[in-house]
């Protein structure tokens, strides 16, 4: 028996071993490459340790263009989808009526729809019936289409934790509806508002599919990646790519950290 | 329905309902159901100059699809991306339940954070750089051949991009992931007493697997497979990055007719992937016997 069980831990052991290195190792040759001095990003044959890729990505005023639209569009859907989620919460955990199996499937279509459908319908409406052309305004509103359906997701499922009988007391106490709001509904939902915050503009900073078909002839940094990986491959790239990994790190365990504080907090 | 707005009001407040109105009707009305709508429409239309829109050629029309459904390569191009996104959500789904199962009810303690640290690093890094990480590795003088090559496998570089290969290995690599954490969220709830007592009673993994665990999991294959699906059958960015300039696939075909401004087609070629991804989602739902409350938890 004991035999048996330890063979079963080397063969998971082996296997999440292989699991992890499928991930990581193609990320960490991707990175090794950044510092290569030779102009193919590959890592052989080795030129020697070098910054200049980074110093190269620096002066691409190209891409500096893109990370400005990149802000730009994610705090506009940042703006725009968590207040929109929250009124999607806020209809399907507080309000009952025979509807609302329907509406709920309509508000979260947009995260089963192929995201290029989403920016082709965003495009088409806004060109043809708004004469609005392709551009970030677009981007932003094909973004937020689906983002706002994760915030809604997030906000729904902390909402239907909500003990009613709070409110109950409050509007027995002679409280307002605007007060029942501000001190007791959005308190009890903010750990949730500030998720889909970070969930939002992550999501709409990566975004690359439905943007490409809204967005006309202007960049966000994900076009500007797609467009310099289909033509020339410079290790700039890497260099970028060294940026986002290093990002998403510190942003994860700052996440993990937070999430599992809050667990301690509320076990 | 008076009901309704009476418990509502009393609930909420105007300012709080006027409030859902408002924005839910904007998301709803505005952003998904009229483009949508609206791409529809072009997809019936015949592509005209602009002194003719509106005018009496301006009709409905099956000619966008019957284009499709005479045009032999665009045919196949349409099968393959159905096939290879199958194969790419089996390949996902083959990897990930064991990862799923061994996180949600064999690790314990930090080590259970510590690879969820390690799955949710890859999963947020973006899409674009996961694929160009296997650009570098699947190129001619890149790190694969070069190792093929000191093994003494090969003796001259293989070009891995000719065919549809490297596409569905990176759609795999970049897709994954949607897989494991839906199937875990789903898995972690599942009382470990219940496995246990499976097993007392002398029921093999095997057996334990497929009375308990898979019939558990259910929603959270449903939604992994339906998920990984849509992305792989979607994707714009695997094809270009990985895709052989002579073997195009569907999403390229959608965006080649964008660029040459033949929106109606484009819209009709769009519509067909679309409903590709609806049938896929309800054979799922049907298959595994889930609702669609349950596919979005």
């Amino acid at each position: 028996m004991k035999s048996s069980k330890s063979i079963f831990g080397m063969v998971i052991g082996g296997y999440l071993a292989l699991f992890f290195a499928y991930m990581f190792l193609p990320l960490i040759f991707m990175t090794i490459i950044a510092f290569n001095a030779n102009s193919v990003p590959q890592i052989s044959p080795w030129k020697g340790f070098t910054f200049m890729w980074f110093g190269e990505l620096a002066k691409d005023e190209q891409m500096w263009h893109a990370l400005l639209n990149s802000f730009i569009v994610a705090f506009s859907v940042v703006a725009i989808s968590v207040p929109m989620g929250l009124g999607g919460a806020l209809l399907l955990t507080r309000l009952q009526f025979k509807a609302r199996d329907f509406v709920y499937g309509i508000l979260v279509s947009p995260i089963l729809t192929p995201g290029i459908i989403l920016g082709i319908s965003t495009f088409l409406f806004w060109d043809s019936y708004m004469n609005v052309p392709g551009g970030l305004w677009t981007a932003i509103l094909g973004q937020s289409t689906f983002i706002t359906s994760y915030c809604m997701l997030l906000i729904m499922s902390r909402a239907q934790r909500f003990d009613l009988t709070q409110e109950e007391a409050a509007f027995d106490l002679g409280a307002t509806h605007r007060q029942v709001f501000w001190k007791i509904t959005l308190p009890f939902l903010r750990p949730a508002l500030l998720s889909s915050v970070a969930l939002a503009f992550m999501q709409s900073f990566d975004n690359y599919n439905t943007t490409l078909f809204a967005i006309g002839i202007e960049q966000t940094l994900p076009i500007y990646i797609g467009t310099k990986l289909r033509s020339f491959i410079s290790p700039a790239m890497n260099a970028l790519a060294v940026v986002f990994i290093a990002l998403t790190i510190i942003g994860a365990i700052t996440y993990e950290f937070r999430r599992r504080r809050e667990i301690i907090k509320a076990g | 329905m008076f009901d309704f707005w009476k418990n509502a009001l009393r609930d909420l407040g105007k300012i709080g309902v006027a409030y859902i109105i408002i924005t839910v009707g904007a998301w709803m009305v505005f952003m998904i159901l009229i483009p949508q709508l609206i791409m529809f429409d072009y997809s019936f239309r015949p592509m005209l100059a602009l002194r003719d829109i509106g005018g009496p050629k301006d009709v409905w029309t099956l000619k966008n699809y019957i284009v499709f459904f005479t045009n032999k390569l665009h045919m196949a191009i349409f099968f393959k991306t159905i096939w290879s996104s199958i194969i790419v959500t089996s390949a996902a789904l083959a990897i990930c339940y064991p990862i799923a199962f061994y996180l949600a009810k064999v690790a314990r303690g930090g080590k259970v954070g510590l690879l969820m640290l390690g799955l949710i690093i890859p999963y947020w890094i973006n899409e674009l750089l996961r694929l160009f990480a296997w650009q570098i590795i699947l190129a001619d003088s890149g790190i694969l051949n070069n190792l093929l090559m000191v093994l003494g496998f090969i003796s001259d570089p293989i070009n891995f991009r000719a065919g549809d290969g490297a596409v569905i290995l990176g759609m795999t690599y970049a897709y994954i992931l949607f897989m494991v954490f839906p199937i875990y969220n789903v898995m972690e709830s599942l009382d470990r007493n219940q496995l246990d007592a499976a097993r007392d009673l002398g029921a093999s993994w095997l057996r334990i697997h497929r009375k308990i665990v898979i019939p558990y999991a259910k929603p959270g294959i449903a939604v992994g497979c339906t998920m990984t699906f849509m992305l792989a059958a979607g994707t714009v960015a695997a094809p270009q990055l990985l895709g052989s300039p002579s073997s195009f696939w569907f999403t390229q075909v959608i965006n080649t007719n964008f660029e040459t401004a033949n929106w109606n087609q484009g819209a009709a070629y769009a519509t067909l992937l679309m409903l590709l991804c609806m049938i896929f989602m309800f054979i799922m739902l049907k298959l595994f016997k889930v609702g669609l409350k349950e596919l979005t938890q």
